[in-house]
Protein backbone atom coordinates (compact mmCIF):
# COMPACT_ATOMS: atom_id res chain seq x y z
CA UNK A 1 0.00 0.00 0.00
CA UNK A 2 2.79 2.60 0.21
CA UNK A 3 3.23 2.44 -3.30
CA UNK A 4 0.05 3.98 -3.97
CA UNK A 5 0.39 7.59 -5.86
CA UNK A 6 -1.27 10.05 -3.95
CA UNK A 7 -3.90 12.26 -6.10
CA UNK A 8 -4.90 14.80 -3.38
CA UNK A 9 -1.90 15.96 -1.54
CA UNK A 10 -3.39 18.49 1.51
CA UNK A 11 -0.03 20.30 2.80
CA UNK A 12 -0.82 22.26 6.41
CA UNK A 13 -4.62 23.28 5.40
CA UNK A 14 -6.11 25.56 7.75
CA UNK A 15 -9.69 26.41 7.36
CA UNK A 16 -11.48 29.02 9.77
CA UNK A 17 -15.37 30.53 9.73
CA UNK A 18 -14.77 33.62 10.78
CA UNK A 19 -12.79 33.41 14.38
CA UNK A 20 -13.66 29.64 14.55
CA UNK A 21 -10.56 27.48 13.51
CA UNK A 22 -12.54 24.13 11.78
CA UNK A 23 -9.45 22.58 10.41
CA UNK A 24 -5.73 22.69 11.85
CA UNK A 25 -2.95 22.42 10.26
CA UNK A 26 -4.01 18.98 8.04
CA UNK A 27 -1.10 17.03 6.29
CA UNK A 28 -2.23 13.82 4.43
CA UNK A 29 -2.52 12.55 1.12
CA UNK A 30 -4.91 10.57 -0.65
CA UNK A 31 -4.20 7.62 -2.60
CA UNK A 32 -5.80 7.54 -6.35
CA UNK A 33 -8.43 5.51 -6.88
CA UNK A 34 -8.59 4.33 -3.88
CA UNK A 35 -11.43 4.58 -1.62
CA UNK A 36 -10.59 6.77 1.03
CA UNK A 37 -13.27 7.11 4.54
CA UNK A 38 -12.69 10.29 6.53
CA UNK A 39 -14.33 9.38 9.98
CA UNK A 40 -14.76 10.90 13.25
CA UNK A 41 -17.05 12.44 16.24
CA UNK A 42 -20.20 15.05 14.85
CA UNK A 43 -18.30 18.51 14.67
CA UNK A 44 -14.74 17.79 14.16
CA UNK A 45 -14.52 19.46 10.30
CA UNK A 46 -15.16 15.90 7.98
CA UNK A 47 -17.55 17.99 5.66
CA UNK A 48 -15.01 20.99 5.87
CA UNK A 49 -12.42 18.54 4.71
CA UNK A 50 -13.85 17.06 2.35
CA UNK A 51 -15.47 20.33 0.88
CA UNK A 52 -12.31 21.84 0.68
CA UNK A 53 -11.15 19.33 -2.21
CA UNK A 54 -13.29 21.21 -4.28
CA UNK A 55 -13.55 24.61 -3.09
CA UNK A 56 -17.36 24.33 -2.20
CA UNK A 57 -16.02 25.67 1.12
CA UNK A 58 -15.74 29.03 -0.70
CA UNK A 59 -19.44 29.56 -0.48
CA UNK A 60 -19.67 29.84 3.07
CA UNK A 61 -19.15 33.67 4.35
CA UNK A 62 -16.53 34.57 6.22
CA UNK A 63 -13.82 31.57 4.90
CA UNK A 64 -10.55 31.59 5.64
CA UNK A 65 -8.24 29.00 4.27
CA UNK A 66 -4.32 28.84 4.30
CA UNK A 67 -2.12 25.94 2.99
CA UNK A 68 -2.01 24.06 -0.23
CA UNK A 69 -4.71 20.80 -1.62
CA UNK A 70 -2.36 19.72 -4.45
CA UNK A 71 -4.85 17.70 -7.13
CA UNK A 72 -2.90 15.79 -9.48
CA UNK A 73 0.24 18.37 -8.48
CA UNK A 74 -1.55 21.68 -8.99
CA UNK A 75 -2.39 24.00 -5.60
CA UNK A 76 -6.28 24.35 -6.32
CA UNK A 77 -5.58 27.51 -3.84
CA UNK A 78 -3.37 28.91 -6.78
CA UNK A 79 -5.44 32.29 -8.24
CA UNK A 80 -4.94 31.38 -11.72
CA UNK A 81 -6.95 28.14 -10.63
CA UNK A 82 -10.15 28.21 -13.01
CA UNK A 83 -12.22 26.29 -9.83
CA UNK A 84 -14.86 25.23 -12.31
CA UNK A 85 -12.55 22.63 -14.01
CA UNK A 86 -11.83 22.06 -10.38
CA UNK A 87 -15.25 21.36 -9.67
CA UNK A 88 -15.76 19.57 -12.78
CA UNK A 89 -12.94 16.98 -12.05
CA UNK A 90 -13.87 16.04 -8.23
CA UNK A 91 -17.39 15.23 -8.43
CA UNK A 92 -19.53 15.70 -5.16
CA UNK A 93 -22.45 13.93 -3.77
CA UNK A 94 -24.25 15.59 -0.68
CA UNK A 95 -25.82 14.35 2.34
CA UNK A 96 -29.76 14.69 1.51
CA UNK A 97 -30.47 13.99 -2.43
CA UNK A 98 -30.22 17.60 -4.07
CA UNK A 99 -32.43 17.56 -7.62
CA UNK A 100 -31.77 20.62 -9.92
CA UNK A 101 -35.55 21.82 -10.69
CA UNK A 102 -35.70 20.04 -13.91
CA UNK A 103 -36.58 17.10 -15.41
CA UNK A 104 -34.67 13.21 -14.43
CA UNK A 105 -33.13 14.09 -17.82
CA UNK A 106 -32.24 17.57 -17.47
CA UNK A 107 -30.28 16.87 -13.84
CA UNK A 108 -28.41 14.13 -15.78
CA UNK A 109 -28.02 16.40 -18.85
CA UNK A 110 -26.86 19.40 -16.66
CA UNK A 111 -23.66 19.03 -16.32
CA UNK A 112 -21.95 17.70 -19.95
CA UNK A 113 -24.06 21.11 -21.33
CA UNK A 114 -22.56 23.44 -19.39
CA UNK A 115 -20.00 22.37 -20.29
CA UNK A 116 -20.30 22.84 -23.53
CA UNK A 117 -21.92 19.61 -24.93
CA UNK A 118 -25.39 20.38 -26.66
CA UNK A 119 -26.16 18.01 -28.85
CA UNK A 120 -28.76 15.22 -28.00
CA UNK A 121 -27.53 12.58 -30.29
CA UNK A 122 -23.94 12.43 -28.18
CA UNK A 123 -26.25 13.51 -24.55
CA UNK A 124 -28.69 10.66 -24.57
CA UNK A 125 -26.39 7.89 -24.60
CA UNK A 126 -24.63 10.12 -22.07
CA UNK A 127 -27.72 10.50 -19.46
CA UNK A 128 -28.30 6.57 -20.29
CA UNK A 129 -25.36 5.75 -18.90
CA UNK A 130 -24.81 7.10 -16.26
CA UNK A 131 -28.39 5.81 -15.22
CA UNK A 132 -27.31 2.76 -15.73
CA UNK A 133 -24.07 3.14 -13.31
CA UNK A 134 -26.29 4.96 -10.72
CA UNK A 135 -28.41 1.26 -11.09
CA UNK A 136 -31.67 4.07 -11.63
CA UNK A 137 -32.02 3.95 -15.61
CA UNK A 138 -34.52 0.75 -14.95
CA UNK A 139 -36.77 2.61 -12.54
CA UNK A 140 -37.20 6.11 -14.74
CA UNK A 141 -36.42 5.21 -18.26
CA UNK A 142 -40.26 5.54 -19.39
CA UNK A 143 -40.47 8.96 -17.74
CA UNK A 144 -37.11 10.78 -18.00
CA UNK A 145 -38.99 14.06 -18.52
CA UNK A 146 -40.88 14.04 -15.29
CA UNK A 147 -39.42 16.33 -12.78
CA UNK A 148 -36.97 15.02 -10.54
CA UNK A 149 -38.39 16.07 -7.17
CA UNK A 150 -41.23 13.30 -8.18
CA UNK A 151 -38.85 10.17 -7.62
CA UNK A 152 -38.16 8.86 -3.64
CA UNK A 153 -35.46 10.38 -2.04
CA UNK A 154 -33.19 7.12 -2.34
CA UNK A 155 -33.75 7.27 -6.22
CA UNK A 156 -33.02 11.19 -5.98
CA UNK A 157 -29.46 10.46 -4.33
CA UNK A 158 -28.65 7.69 -7.33
CA UNK A 159 -30.20 10.45 -9.56
CA UNK A 160 -27.50 12.76 -7.72
CA UNK A 161 -24.87 10.11 -8.53
CA UNK A 162 -25.85 9.67 -11.66
CA UNK A 163 -25.43 13.60 -12.65
CA UNK A 164 -22.05 13.72 -10.38
CA UNK A 165 -20.91 10.72 -13.15
CA UNK A 166 -21.87 12.46 -16.24
CA UNK A 167 -19.09 15.23 -15.92
CA UNK A 168 -16.62 12.38 -16.08
CA UNK A 169 -15.09 13.25 -12.81
CA UNK A 170 -12.07 11.78 -11.61
CA UNK A 171 -12.38 11.78 -8.17
CA UNK A 172 -15.99 11.49 -6.00
CA UNK A 173 -16.54 13.45 -2.97
CA UNK A 174 -19.38 11.97 -1.01
CA UNK A 175 -20.61 13.71 2.24
CA UNK A 176 -22.27 10.76 4.04
CA UNK A 177 -24.00 9.45 1.20
CA UNK A 178 -26.06 7.20 2.71
CA UNK A 179 -27.50 8.78 5.72
CA UNK A 180 -30.52 10.49 4.68
CA UNK A 181 -32.02 7.44 3.25
CA UNK A 182 -33.65 4.17 3.92
CA UNK A 183 -31.39 1.30 4.39
CA UNK A 184 -32.69 -0.66 1.21
CA UNK A 185 -31.41 2.80 -0.89
CA UNK A 186 -28.47 3.02 1.51
CA UNK A 187 -27.16 -0.46 0.55
CA UNK A 188 -28.23 0.58 -2.93
CA UNK A 189 -25.49 3.44 -3.19
CA UNK A 190 -22.88 1.40 -1.16
CA UNK A 191 -22.79 -0.96 -3.80
CA UNK A 192 -22.63 1.59 -6.84
CA UNK A 193 -19.54 3.09 -4.71
CA UNK A 194 -18.22 -0.41 -4.49
CA UNK A 195 -18.52 -0.43 -8.60
CA UNK A 196 -17.18 2.23 -8.86
CA UNK A 197 -14.21 2.08 -6.91
CA UNK A 198 -11.64 0.79 -9.60
CA UNK A 199 -12.40 4.10 -11.57
CA UNK A 200 -12.34 6.99 -9.36
CA UNK A 201 -10.72 8.16 -6.52
CA UNK A 202 -13.51 8.41 -3.79
CA UNK A 203 -13.36 10.11 -0.31
CA UNK A 204 -16.21 10.12 1.87
CA UNK A 205 -17.55 11.13 5.10
CA UNK A 206 -19.06 8.77 7.11
CA UNK A 207 -20.17 8.76 11.21
CA UNK A 208 -21.46 4.91 10.65
CA UNK A 209 -17.91 2.91 11.21
CA UNK A 210 -19.16 -0.39 9.80
CA UNK A 211 -19.68 1.69 6.43
CA UNK A 212 -16.30 2.27 6.69
CA UNK A 213 -14.57 -0.68 7.18
CA UNK A 214 -17.40 -2.35 4.43
CA UNK A 215 -16.22 0.59 1.65
CA UNK A 216 -12.47 1.94 2.96
CA UNK A 217 -9.06 1.14 1.59
CA UNK A 218 -8.01 3.93 3.60
CA UNK A 219 -8.83 5.87 6.78
CA UNK A 220 -8.42 9.66 8.09
CA UNK A 221 -9.77 10.20 11.65
CA UNK A 222 -9.95 14.07 12.37
CA UNK A 223 -11.06 15.17 16.03
CA UNK A 224 -11.95 18.25 16.73
CA UNK A 225 -10.63 19.85 13.69
CA UNK A 226 -6.85 18.03 14.13
CA UNK A 227 -5.74 15.20 12.21
CA UNK A 228 -5.25 12.28 14.30
CA UNK A 229 -4.52 9.31 12.56
CA UNK A 230 -4.62 8.14 8.97
CA UNK A 231 -3.66 4.99 6.98
CA UNK A 232 -5.07 2.13 5.29
CA UNK A 233 -8.33 0.55 6.73
CA UNK A 234 -6.76 -2.48 7.90
CA UNK A 235 -4.29 -0.78 10.30
CA UNK A 236 -6.37 1.69 11.49
CA UNK A 237 -9.48 -0.22 12.70
CA UNK A 238 -7.39 -3.20 13.75
CA UNK A 239 -3.67 -1.51 15.18
CA UNK A 240 -4.10 1.80 15.43
CA UNK A 241 -1.54 3.94 17.05
CA UNK A 242 -3.48 6.93 19.19
CA UNK A 243 -5.31 6.13 22.40
CA UNK A 244 -8.19 7.95 20.99
CA UNK A 245 -8.63 6.42 17.70
CA UNK A 246 -8.75 3.38 19.50
CA UNK A 247 -11.17 5.07 21.76
CA UNK A 248 -13.40 6.24 19.31
CA UNK A 249 -13.13 2.78 17.08
CA UNK A 250 -14.54 0.65 20.11
CA UNK A 251 -17.04 3.09 20.71
CA UNK A 252 -16.32 4.75 23.50
CA UNK A 253 -16.92 8.54 21.96
CA UNK A 254 -18.29 9.88 19.15
CA UNK B 1 -63.25 29.39 31.57
CA UNK B 2 -60.17 29.48 32.50
CA UNK B 3 -57.78 32.69 31.08
CA UNK B 4 -55.75 30.57 28.64
CA UNK B 5 -59.59 29.28 27.07
CA UNK B 6 -60.41 32.93 26.90
CA UNK B 7 -57.28 34.00 25.39
CA UNK B 8 -58.14 31.79 22.58
CA UNK B 9 -61.62 32.61 22.41
CA UNK B 10 -60.83 36.15 22.40
CA UNK B 11 -58.05 36.14 19.52
CA UNK B 12 -59.98 33.70 17.30
CA UNK B 13 -62.61 36.24 17.10
CA UNK B 14 -60.50 39.01 16.35
CA UNK B 15 -58.65 36.70 13.37
CA UNK B 16 -61.98 36.37 12.16
CA UNK B 17 -62.89 39.82 12.38
CA UNK B 18 -59.86 40.76 10.42
CA UNK B 19 -60.83 38.54 7.75
CA UNK B 20 -64.50 39.68 7.67
CA UNK B 21 -63.26 43.05 7.16
CA UNK B 22 -60.68 42.34 4.81
CA UNK B 23 -63.10 39.93 2.65
CA UNK B 24 -65.93 41.81 3.43
CA UNK B 25 -64.45 45.56 1.45
CA UNK B 26 -63.20 42.70 -1.32
CA UNK B 27 -66.76 42.15 -1.79
CA UNK B 28 -68.35 45.54 -1.44
CA UNK B 29 -65.92 46.86 -3.96
CA UNK B 30 -66.72 44.28 -6.17
CA UNK B 31 -70.30 44.45 -5.86
CA UNK B 32 -70.73 47.81 -6.19
CA UNK B 33 -68.44 48.04 -9.71
CA UNK B 34 -70.27 45.08 -11.10
CA UNK B 35 -73.72 46.68 -9.83
CA UNK B 36 -73.27 49.71 -11.40
CA UNK B 37 -70.76 48.34 -13.98
CA UNK B 38 -72.24 45.69 -16.07
CA UNK B 39 -76.34 47.42 -16.56
CA UNK B 40 -74.00 50.12 -18.43
CA UNK B 41 -71.18 47.31 -20.17
CA UNK B 42 -72.24 46.88 -23.53
CA UNK B 43 -70.96 45.67 -26.84
CA UNK B 44 -69.88 48.90 -28.10
CA UNK B 45 -68.19 49.83 -24.91
CA UNK B 46 -65.76 47.11 -26.03
CA UNK B 47 -65.70 48.05 -29.63
CA UNK B 48 -65.73 51.60 -30.05
CA UNK B 49 -63.59 54.63 -29.45
CA UNK B 50 -65.41 57.93 -27.60
CA UNK B 51 -67.61 59.14 -30.99
CA UNK B 52 -68.28 62.86 -30.57
CA UNK B 53 -70.80 63.94 -27.63
CA UNK B 54 -69.26 60.85 -25.71
CA UNK B 55 -68.76 62.20 -22.63
CA UNK B 56 -72.08 63.59 -22.75
CA UNK B 57 -73.98 60.84 -23.05
CA UNK B 58 -73.94 60.35 -26.65
CA UNK B 59 -72.84 57.32 -28.85
CA UNK B 60 -68.95 55.26 -28.32
CA UNK B 61 -67.00 53.21 -26.29
CA UNK B 62 -63.66 53.22 -24.27
CA UNK B 63 -62.24 51.17 -26.67
CA UNK B 64 -59.43 53.78 -27.48
CA UNK B 65 -58.87 53.51 -22.82
CA UNK B 66 -58.53 49.54 -22.88
CA UNK B 67 -55.70 49.59 -26.18
CA UNK B 68 -53.94 52.31 -24.27
CA UNK B 69 -54.01 50.61 -20.94
CA UNK B 70 -52.57 47.41 -22.41
CA UNK B 71 -49.79 48.55 -24.39
CA UNK B 72 -48.78 50.77 -21.51
CA UNK B 73 -48.82 48.07 -18.46
CA UNK B 74 -47.47 45.53 -21.39
CA UNK B 75 -44.48 47.81 -22.48
CA UNK B 76 -43.93 49.16 -19.11
CA UNK B 77 -43.82 45.08 -17.31
CA UNK B 78 -41.23 44.21 -20.13
CA UNK B 79 -39.40 46.81 -19.21
CA UNK B 80 -39.61 46.71 -15.99
CA UNK B 81 -38.80 43.17 -15.93
CA UNK B 82 -35.39 43.40 -18.07
CA UNK B 83 -34.54 45.60 -15.37
CA UNK B 84 -36.15 43.76 -12.29
CA UNK B 85 -34.11 40.18 -13.37
CA UNK B 86 -30.98 41.18 -13.08
CA UNK B 87 -30.76 43.16 -10.11
CA UNK B 88 -32.69 40.71 -8.55
CA UNK B 89 -30.51 38.05 -9.73
CA UNK B 90 -27.47 40.04 -9.28
CA UNK B 91 -28.41 40.66 -5.13
CA UNK B 92 -29.02 36.85 -4.71
CA UNK B 93 -26.60 35.13 -6.76
CA UNK B 94 -23.49 37.84 -6.60
CA UNK B 95 -24.09 40.46 -3.92
CA UNK B 96 -25.59 37.80 -1.41
CA UNK B 97 -26.01 39.63 2.15
CA UNK B 98 -23.06 42.47 1.75
CA UNK B 99 -23.64 45.81 3.24
CA UNK B 100 -24.47 46.78 -0.67
CA UNK B 101 -26.89 44.51 -1.24
CA UNK B 102 -29.13 45.36 2.03
CA UNK B 103 -28.55 48.86 0.79
CA UNK B 104 -29.75 48.14 -2.28
CA UNK B 105 -32.96 46.17 -1.06
CA UNK B 106 -33.54 49.17 1.69
CA UNK B 107 -33.69 51.66 -1.36
CA UNK B 108 -36.25 49.77 -3.58
CA UNK B 109 -38.15 49.75 0.00
CA UNK B 110 -38.56 53.41 0.54
CA UNK B 111 -38.83 53.34 -3.53
CA UNK B 112 -41.91 50.94 -3.27
CA UNK B 113 -43.78 53.31 -0.95
CA UNK B 114 -43.23 56.70 -2.46
CA UNK B 115 -47.02 57.65 -4.13
CA UNK B 116 -47.10 56.97 -7.94
CA UNK B 117 -48.12 60.68 -8.65
CA UNK B 118 -44.53 61.67 -7.08
CA UNK B 119 -43.20 59.19 -9.79
CA UNK B 120 -45.58 61.00 -12.59
CA UNK B 121 -44.32 64.03 -11.15
CA UNK B 122 -40.84 63.49 -11.48
CA UNK B 123 -41.47 62.00 -15.06
CA UNK B 124 -42.87 65.18 -16.11
CA UNK B 125 -40.13 67.54 -14.96
CA UNK B 126 -38.01 65.07 -16.68
CA UNK B 127 -39.96 65.43 -19.82
CA UNK B 128 -40.34 69.26 -19.54
CA UNK B 129 -36.63 69.79 -19.29
CA UNK B 130 -36.15 67.70 -22.33
CA UNK B 131 -38.82 69.14 -24.34
CA UNK B 132 -40.93 65.80 -24.81
CA UNK B 133 -44.36 65.67 -24.99
CA UNK B 134 -46.85 63.17 -22.91
CA UNK B 135 -46.41 60.15 -25.18
CA UNK B 136 -46.95 56.05 -24.85
CA UNK B 137 -43.20 55.99 -24.76
CA UNK B 138 -43.14 57.88 -21.68
CA UNK B 139 -46.23 56.47 -19.96
CA UNK B 140 -44.19 53.45 -20.48
CA UNK B 141 -41.44 54.64 -18.94
CA UNK B 142 -42.71 56.10 -15.85
CA UNK B 143 -44.47 53.09 -15.17
CA UNK B 144 -42.16 50.87 -15.43
CA UNK B 145 -40.04 52.90 -12.41
CA UNK B 146 -43.27 52.67 -10.70
CA UNK B 147 -42.61 48.74 -11.20
CA UNK B 148 -39.06 48.62 -10.96
CA UNK B 149 -38.98 48.39 -6.75
CA UNK B 150 -42.62 45.96 -6.73
CA UNK B 151 -41.16 43.81 -9.05
CA UNK B 152 -37.41 43.70 -7.76
CA UNK B 153 -38.19 43.27 -4.72
CA UNK B 154 -40.84 40.40 -5.03
CA UNK B 155 -38.67 38.52 -7.09
CA UNK B 156 -35.73 39.19 -4.31
CA UNK B 157 -37.77 37.66 -1.44
CA UNK B 158 -38.55 34.69 -3.53
CA UNK B 159 -35.18 34.33 -4.56
CA UNK B 160 -33.83 34.27 -0.83
CA UNK B 161 -35.97 30.97 -0.24
CA UNK B 162 -33.52 29.04 -2.89
CA UNK B 163 -32.23 26.01 -0.88
CA UNK B 164 -28.32 26.60 -0.24
CA UNK B 165 -27.96 22.50 -1.11
CA UNK B 166 -29.37 23.48 -4.73
CA UNK B 167 -27.08 26.37 -4.90
CA UNK B 168 -24.04 23.79 -4.30
CA UNK B 169 -25.26 21.82 -6.39
CA UNK B 170 -25.30 23.53 -9.37
CA UNK B 171 -21.13 24.95 -7.80
CA UNK B 172 -20.62 21.03 -7.48
CA UNK B 173 -21.01 20.07 -11.12
CA UNK B 174 -18.73 23.21 -12.19
CA UNK B 175 -21.47 25.99 -13.12
CA UNK B 176 -20.64 29.92 -12.99
CA UNK B 177 -22.12 31.94 -11.10
CA UNK B 178 -24.20 33.23 -14.19
CA UNK B 179 -25.09 29.69 -15.21
CA UNK B 180 -26.17 29.03 -11.34
CA UNK B 181 -28.43 32.49 -11.52
CA UNK B 182 -30.10 31.77 -15.03
CA UNK B 183 -30.47 28.26 -15.17
CA UNK B 184 -30.98 26.71 -11.21
CA UNK B 185 -31.74 30.19 -9.49
CA UNK B 186 -34.63 31.66 -12.16
CA UNK B 187 -36.10 28.06 -12.34
CA UNK B 188 -36.13 27.03 -8.91
CA UNK B 189 -37.97 30.77 -8.66
CA UNK B 190 -40.12 30.95 -11.11
CA UNK B 191 -43.45 31.10 -9.22
CA UNK B 192 -41.73 34.25 -7.33
CA UNK B 193 -40.79 35.56 -10.85
CA UNK B 194 -43.95 35.37 -12.39
CA UNK B 195 -46.30 36.98 -8.71
CA UNK B 196 -43.76 39.54 -9.38
CA UNK B 197 -44.42 40.19 -12.51
CA UNK B 198 -48.38 40.09 -12.00
CA UNK B 199 -47.86 42.00 -9.42
CA UNK B 200 -46.21 44.66 -10.89
CA UNK B 201 -48.34 44.55 -14.11
CA UNK B 202 -51.82 44.88 -11.77
CA UNK B 203 -50.02 48.32 -10.14
CA UNK B 204 -49.48 49.23 -13.28
CA UNK B 205 -52.74 49.00 -14.97
CA UNK B 206 -54.64 50.08 -12.14
CA UNK B 207 -52.55 53.20 -12.24
CA UNK B 208 -53.98 56.69 -13.07
CA UNK B 209 -51.76 59.28 -11.26
CA UNK B 210 -48.69 58.57 -13.14
CA UNK B 211 -50.01 59.00 -16.29
CA UNK B 212 -51.67 61.54 -16.09
CA UNK B 213 -49.34 64.39 -16.74
CA UNK B 214 -46.83 61.39 -18.94
CA UNK B 215 -49.10 59.60 -20.94
CA UNK B 216 -51.68 62.43 -22.11
CA UNK B 217 -54.89 61.19 -22.55
CA UNK B 218 -56.68 60.83 -26.20
CA UNK B 219 -60.37 59.41 -28.04
CA UNK B 220 -58.19 57.53 -30.63
CA UNK B 221 -55.89 54.54 -30.11
CA UNK B 222 -52.44 55.28 -30.88
CA UNK B 223 -50.34 54.51 -33.74
CA UNK B 224 -47.09 54.86 -32.76
CA UNK B 225 -45.03 55.30 -29.53
CA UNK B 226 -44.74 58.79 -29.87
CA UNK B 227 -48.82 59.39 -29.56
CA UNK B 228 -50.37 60.11 -26.45
CA UNK B 229 -52.36 57.14 -24.96
CA UNK B 230 -55.28 57.05 -23.02
CA UNK B 231 -55.69 54.71 -20.25
CA UNK B 232 -58.79 52.90 -18.27
CA UNK B 233 -58.12 54.42 -14.66
CA UNK B 234 -57.76 57.97 -16.02
CA UNK B 235 -61.08 56.54 -18.08
CA UNK B 236 -62.65 55.80 -14.87
CA UNK B 237 -61.80 59.27 -13.61
CA UNK B 238 -62.85 61.69 -16.29
CA UNK B 239 -66.40 59.66 -16.98
CA UNK B 240 -66.88 59.84 -13.08
CA UNK B 241 -66.33 63.84 -13.03
CA UNK B 242 -69.17 64.49 -15.42
CA UNK B 243 -72.15 65.44 -14.44
CA UNK B 244 -74.60 63.00 -16.35
CA UNK B 245 -75.37 59.86 -14.42
CA UNK B 246 -74.86 57.82 -17.92
CA UNK B 247 -71.72 58.52 -18.13
CA UNK B 248 -70.93 57.74 -14.45
CA UNK B 249 -72.30 54.54 -15.51
CA UNK B 250 -69.84 53.92 -18.01
CA UNK B 251 -67.04 54.86 -15.64
CA UNK B 252 -68.30 51.90 -13.46
CA UNK B 253 -68.61 49.81 -16.54
CA UNK B 254 -65.14 50.62 -17.44
CA UNK B 255 -64.06 49.48 -13.55
CA UNK B 256 -65.33 46.02 -15.12
CA UNK B 257 -63.38 46.05 -17.62
CA UNK B 258 -60.36 47.03 -16.24
CA UNK B 259 -60.84 44.09 -13.57
CA UNK B 260 -61.75 41.68 -15.46
CA UNK B 261 -58.70 42.36 -18.07
CA UNK B 262 -56.64 42.10 -14.78
CA UNK B 263 -58.18 39.20 -13.71
CA UNK B 264 -58.10 37.20 -16.90
CA UNK B 265 -54.49 37.75 -17.45
CA UNK B 266 -53.83 36.71 -14.15
CA UNK B 267 -55.64 33.62 -14.67
CA UNK B 268 -53.68 33.02 -18.26
CA UNK B 269 -50.20 33.33 -16.93
CA UNK B 270 -50.60 30.88 -14.07
CA UNK B 271 -51.69 28.61 -16.18
CA UNK B 272 -49.83 29.05 -19.00
CA UNK B 273 -46.85 28.65 -16.65
CA UNK B 274 -47.94 25.77 -14.59
CA UNK B 275 -46.08 23.22 -17.05
CA UNK B 276 -42.80 25.15 -16.25
CA UNK B 277 -42.81 25.58 -12.55
CA UNK B 278 -43.81 21.73 -12.09
CA UNK B 279 -39.94 20.88 -11.79
CA UNK B 280 -39.62 23.48 -8.90
CA UNK B 281 -37.76 21.72 -6.44
CA UNK B 282 -40.24 22.08 -2.87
Amino acid sequence: MSLLKPQISIQKLNVFYRERHVLKDITVDIPEKQTTAIIGPSGCGKTTLLKSLNRLTDLVEGVRVSGNVLVDGVNIFDNGIDVTDLRKKMGLIAQTPNPLPMSIYDNVAYGPRIHGLNDKRKLDPIVEQCLQAASLWDEVKGRLMEPASKLSVGQQQRLCLARALAVQPECLLCDEPTSALDPVSAQYIEKQLINLKKDYTIVFVTHVLRQARRLADYVIFLYLGELIEHGPAETVFTQANNPRTRAYIEGVFG
Amino acid sequence: MNRRKLEEAFFRGLMLLSISIVLGSLVAVFSVVLLKGLPALSLSMLTQTPKGGYYLGKEGGVLNAIIGSLYLAAGATGLAFVLSLPIALYLNEYAGNSRFANFTRFSLDVLWGVPSIVYGAFAFIVMLSLGARASLLWGIITVALLMLPIMTRAMDEGMRMFPSKLREASYALGSTKLETALKILTRQALPAVLTAVLLAFGRGIGDAASVLFTAGYTDSVPQSLLDPVATLPLAVFFQLGTPIPQVQQRAYASGVILLVLVLLLSAVSRFSTRKLTKYVIK
